[in-house]
């Protein structure tokens, strides 16, 4: 049973790499400041040592969010199930929508639909989840369209061909601090459910940190994930939202490193997703003349609205079916169904395959590039 | 506990706005110290300022300055790197 949990956890670090690789590396890519292969190695590798830097994300999900003693192994499968389908869904529309509301809102749909409303800790929600959701993105906007509009200031008299040069190399730097964040952030999230599982089956006491082997499984599981590469969510990203040169770029990300960085250590377990998206709008606003398509940018906020309440019902029902089959072989009803259901989206994807060969292709409107049979316009 | 944990507030928001407008901004200024001076800062482009221009050093004070940036720039990150690590793994069973 735990050995089922820990799987499952593992595999929404993977979801969850993927689903965030374009976090960090779609404003590269878009520039070309780094070829698409070379980034989400890069990326990958620097989530993995990420992981190791700060643990304080980990200790709000293992214990801030839900009362430890109401959670049941069932509870914590049901609640990454819940996380899982919604990162796939997402992923399928080339959302970037926030895997760790995904996960939080799993986990507590499936603790309330366990032992009530009682057993959310709501103040440790709204302070440390909520809030610091609709703060963040702004918060990393004001400071990306300030980057932005001081880069082109200071860097006016270079030649356009210069200046992109220059920037480019600073930017992959700027791309590589955003990894690390990701990394000190959301393998977080996954280190705390697993920890909060080991403590649900009382192989860990109540208030402990990650064990070292949970640590480095995490941050192997989503520095593959993220070499595997979302690049449905890259495109959005890099091409949908504006259209981005190398010193917003590199303002945009030097802006989600700093905000997610500087979140981390407070234990704030905010969304990179969200932060990457501010960001990269502020660097369109940051920029005189630079278009910002706010049709897009609304789908995405539409879609963080209901990343936590859809995760959370996911969650919820996930637990009720694992809950009337009975426990250990409600479980593995539970992850038989999800793996038919990611199997069912992998199909989905098939039809119109967005990979790193079309990853930066004209924004045409949709997720898939027109040269793609357009299955997702109608959706 | 208040819902709201001004303390950390400002702090991501001063500190955000130090490393995350500032460091590039120090970044463009090296850059822009590099692109100055006698020799033309250009090697390439025999279209004269296109899409091939590569920034080599103007001059020499130039070079210094854009230098000092770039280190400062490096120390920062390390520096913030290792506060982060310290921060980050508190003394166990502790919160």
């Amino acid at each position: 049973m735990l050995v089922l949990v820990v799987i499952t956890a593992l595999a929404f670090d993977f979801t969850n790499g993927f689903h965030d690789t374009g976090n960090a590396m779609a404003t590269s890519i878009a520039t070309g400041a780094l070829g698409p292969r070379t980034a989400v190695a890069i990326s990958g590798a620097l989530n993995f040592v990420g992981a190791f830097l700060s643990l304080a994300v980990a200790a709000t999900i293992a214990s801030g969010l839900v009362n430890t003693g109401k959670v049941t192994l069932t509870v914590v499968a049901a609640g990454l199930a819940g996380g899982i389908i919604w990162n796939l869904v997402t992923w399928l529309f080339g959302i970037p929508s926030s895997s760790s509301h995904a996960l939080i809102g799993g986990v507590i749909g499936a603790t309330m639909a366990a032992a009530g409303g009682s057993a959310v800790l709501w103040h440790g929600l709204v302070s440390k989840v909520i809030i610091p959701a609709a703060l963040s993105p702004v918060i990393a906007g004001l400071v990306a369209a300030l980057g932005t509009w001081l880069l082109y200031r200071i860097s006016r008299s270079l030649t356009a061909g210069a200046r992109g040069h220059g920037f480019r190399i600073g930017q992959i730097g700027s791309a590589c601090m955003v990894s690390l964040a990701h990394g000190t952030n959301d393998a977080q999230k996954t280190m705390g459910v697993i920890t909060l599982a080991l403590i649900a089956n009382g192989t860990l006491a109540k208030g402990s940190n990650a064990p070292v082997w949970v640590i480095v499984c995490c941050a192997l599981a989503i520095s593959l994930g993220t070499y595997i590469g979302g690049w449905r969510v890259i495109r959005t990203l890099g091409k949908g939202l504006v259209e981005i040169e190398a010193p917003q770029g590199m303002a945009a990300e030097s802006a989600s490193a700093a905000i997610i960085l500087l979140s981390s250590n407070f234990g704030y377990s905010l969304s990179t997703t969200h932060v990457a998206t501010g960001s990269i709008i502020g660097s369109g606003l940051g920029k005189r003349g630079a278009e910002v398509r706010w049709n897009v940018a609304g789908r995405m906020a539409t879609a963080w609205l209901f990343t936590l309440p859809s995760a959370a019902l996911v969650g919820a029902g996930a637990y009720a079916l694992a809950a009337s089959v009975g426990h250990t072989f409600g479980v593995i009803v539970v992850l038989v169904v999800l793996a038919a259901l990611a199997g069912y989206i992998f199909y989905r994807s098939r039809g119109n395959k967005v990979d790193h060969n079309n990853v930066n292709a004209e924004w045409t409107g949709t997720v898939a590039p027109a040269d793609a049979p357009a299955e997702t316009a109608a959706a | 506990m208040s819902w709201i944990n001004l303390g950390a507030l400002w702090k991501i928001v001063v500190f955000g706005i130090i490393a995350g407008a500032g460091l590039p901004a120090l970044f463009a200024a090296g850059l822009y110290s590099l692109s100055q001076g006698p020799r033309t800062a250009r090697v390439a482009g025999a279209d004269g300022g296109g899409d091939s221009d590569v920034l080599i050093g103007g001059s020499v004070i130039g070079m210094v300055l854009a230098a000092i940036a770039f280190l400062i720039i490096l120390a920062a990150i390390g520096w913030g790197i290792y506060e982060i690590y310290q921060i980050g793994h508190p003394a166990p069973a502790k919160k």
